[in-house]
């Protein structure tokens, strides 16, 4: 664990102020911890940070990207924000849950594949946009969307 | 008028990402340049090229500026943020900026802290922004290694350090005391304003907050000298603006033009019209939360002061194209929806306020709604602006409104029909918003084994 102290510790030097690492803190706890932020998480950020682990888990469920739940090995995100909606995103948001068996919001039974809905991505003009483990894809269509899935299927 | 390009301009015909391609073209000249004027005159230019901010407000960057204390005369560091938050719906600019001229806009961050005297500057980036950081990130390593930035810029015997700080999904980060208290290690709630960033901003230091494109502007004003460059465009809008547009339209994507190019222009001419053979119906012109333009105010110019006559805004230059297959109860419901998403809970008319038009408009959109609840759906629309500490709850009572006063008919068929009277056919049926899917979430049992193992030995040994 020492590894994870080290390094919020470095992050926070690039900062006036060590509390300012926060969200990096957070990040990287959430990569050690397999893409969610378990209880002790948060006592690993405080303690590089000084804070307390209350505090980080106030300022984690803030934002949309730290997970407080178990989530799979991949994430898959459609935006459904207005831009994509009128050009289908819904459409692709079904296509993927009945290629992965899931609803929206819920993971795959063997944890591989967390599918959720998200907020404007960003690439409104090629929408649909997809964002699969943090890479972009745009535009997506719903007959795209066995190939995405069976990549990914490939890559675990 | 012509399509103009100043920030892309060179950026189509070659690799502009990399330090020697945008050295060829003349890169960091402005800020050479720069470095050889004085401060002050170098606000001179920025007052002179009169350049709107790009993020959504339009304030004049160089009266932003000016409004910081000299570096003489404050005990405190000044900081310079860039606000690379990017995420009203419908804006995808900054993006483009940032993947494909990452070296302007760096040049423009140290131009901009060169003139208000900073040391220290901070790049806030969208946490979504994956491969954005790492062409930023690698944009930044060249400058330093070039001496454009870090320990005595060019010789000049100024250092100035620049920290990437990467945001992880909030849309009230890119509101800029949002942000402030985000890259403070706080959840992002916006501040009481007075005292604005200039003052009491970063670790209450004066701040100056800039958009993306607004600090990738900066270069090109050093560059033509800032009468020239408020030449272009039209009367109090100069300049460029790069356009982000989207929705029904064949040929989505981001433009440069002209201040004062009109959006049929934009629509049918850049854009390609409206897939199809559908009719154009509606146009939201500066990202979701500005007011709606009818298909009859096509010609509108893309500038300032026209958006502000049509009674709209230019907002974040996104324009959003709707065609004649979307029902406008929909679209107010998915636009409230996501401000009800995004409102950090801080103040109570922006926190209830977008969950009551929420409701409301899923009552009218479902055919339930009384004559009287679309009163109340506009009564709490005015109850939210203007009566909070930041315009994110304006910002969907604004647009939800201006699609009742444009379309009003259609809401009343709704209330009249007791039914959608699209019939399940609009382009936004069904469409399932992040809020709705958290309710699903929480309903859904997460099935993870070896995750939910460790979940559970945790929850034993701390619960
Ligand atoms: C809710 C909300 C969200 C905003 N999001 C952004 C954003 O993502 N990017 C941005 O540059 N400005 C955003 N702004 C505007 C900023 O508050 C600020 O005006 C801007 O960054 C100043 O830079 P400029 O003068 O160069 O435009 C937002 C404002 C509000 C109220
Ligand atoms: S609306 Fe989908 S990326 Fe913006």
């Amino acid at each position: 664990m020492s590894g994870l102290y080290d390094a919020i510790r470095s992050v926070a030097a690039r900062y006036p102020e060590s509390r300012s690492a926060i969200l990096p803190a957070l990040r990287l706890a959430q990569q050690e911890h397999g893409g969610w932020l378990p209880p002790e998480a948060f006592r690993d950020v405080a303690e590089a940070l000084e804070l307390t682990p209350a505090y980080c888990r106030a300022v984690a469920s803030f934002y949309d990207m730290f997970h407080l739940e178990p989530v799979g090995r991949h994430m898959v995100e459609v935006c459904t924000n207005v831009s994509c909606a009128l050009v289908g995103a819904q459409q692709v948001l079904e296509a993927f849950e009945g290629e992965l068996g899931v609803a929206a919001g819920e993971t795959t039974p063997d944890g591989e594949v967390t599918l959720r809905t998200v907020e404007c991505a960003g690439g409104c003009g090629w929408g649909t946009v997809v964002v699969v483990d943090h890479r972009y894809h745009e535009p997506v269509r719903p007959e795209d969307v066995a190939e995405i899935v069976r990549e990914l299927r490939d890559a675990s | 008028m012509p399509r103009r390009e100043l920030l892309l301009e060179d950026a189509d015909t070659r690799d502009l990402t990399k330090l020697a391609g945008y050295e060829a073209i003349g890169g960091y000249a402005s800020l050479r340049k720069a470095l050889d004027m004085e401060r002050q005159a170098v606000l001179a230019e920025l007052l002179d090229a009169n350049v709107r901010g790009r993020g959504g407000a339009g304030f004049p960057m160089g009266r932003k500026a000016s409004f910081l204390p000299h570096p003489d005369d404050t005990p405190k560091p000044i900081y310079l943020v860039a606000n690379a938050d990017e995420s009203e719906p419908g804006t995808f600019k900054d993006r483009e900026i940032l993947l494909r001229v990452p070296h302007l806009f760096v040049e423009g961050v140290v131009i901009a802290a060169y003139t208000i005297g900073s040391g220290h500057a901070f790049i806030y980036l969208r946490g979504e922004y994956l491969a954005e950081f790492e062409v930023v990130t690698a944009a930044l390593e060249e400058a330093r290694a070039a001496g454009y930035l870090g320990k005595n810029v060019l010789g000049s015997g100024w250092d100035l350090t620049v920290v990437v700080h990467r945001g992880a999904g909030a849309y009230i980060c890119g509101e800029e005391t949002g942000l402030l208290e985000s890259l403070e290690g706080r959840r992002g709630q916006p501040r009481t304003k007075p005292p604005f960033p200039a003052i009491s901003g970063l670790y209450a230091s004066p701040t100056l907050i800039n958009n993306v494109e607004t600090l990738a502007t900066v270069p090109k004003i050093l560059e033509l000298g800032g009468k020239k460059y408020a030449r272009i465009g039209v009367e109090n809008s100069a300049g460029t603006r790069v356009f982000s547009l989207s929705g029904n339209v064949v040929n989505g994507g981001n433009y440069e033009l002209e201040l004062g190019t009109t959006l049929r222009e934009l629509i049918d001419e850049i854009g390609g019209g409206i897939p199809d053979g559908r009719e154009l119906k509606a146009i939201i012109p500066g990202g979701s939360s500005v007011p709606v333009l009818t298909a009859a105010e096509v010609d509108t110019p893309l500038d300032f002061d026209s958006m502000a006559q049509a009674g709209t805004m230019l907002g974040s230059g996104a324009v959003i194209v709707i065609d004649d297959r979307c029902c406008m109860v929909q679209l107010g419901l998915r636009v409230a929806q996501f401000y009800m998403h995004e409102s950090c809970g801080k103040c109570t008319p922006c926190r209830e306020g977008t969950r009551w038009m929420v409701q409301l408009l899923r009552k009218i959109e479902e055919g339930e709604a009384t004559q009287g609840e679309l009163d109340v759906l506009l009564n709490v629309c005015d109850r939210i602006l203007g009566n909070c500490l930041c315009p994110l709850g304006d910002a969907a009572a604004m647009p939800v409104a201006s699609y009742v006063a444009k379309f009003r008919d259609e809401f009343q068929r709704h209330i009249d029909e007791g039914a959608c009277p699209f019939g399940g056919e609009s382009s936004l049926a069904g469409v399932l918003a992040p809020v709705d899917q958290h309710d699903a979430h929480l309903r859904s049992q997460i099935e993870v084994p070896g995750i939910r193992a460790e979940r559970e030995s945790l929850t034993e040994a701390h619960g």
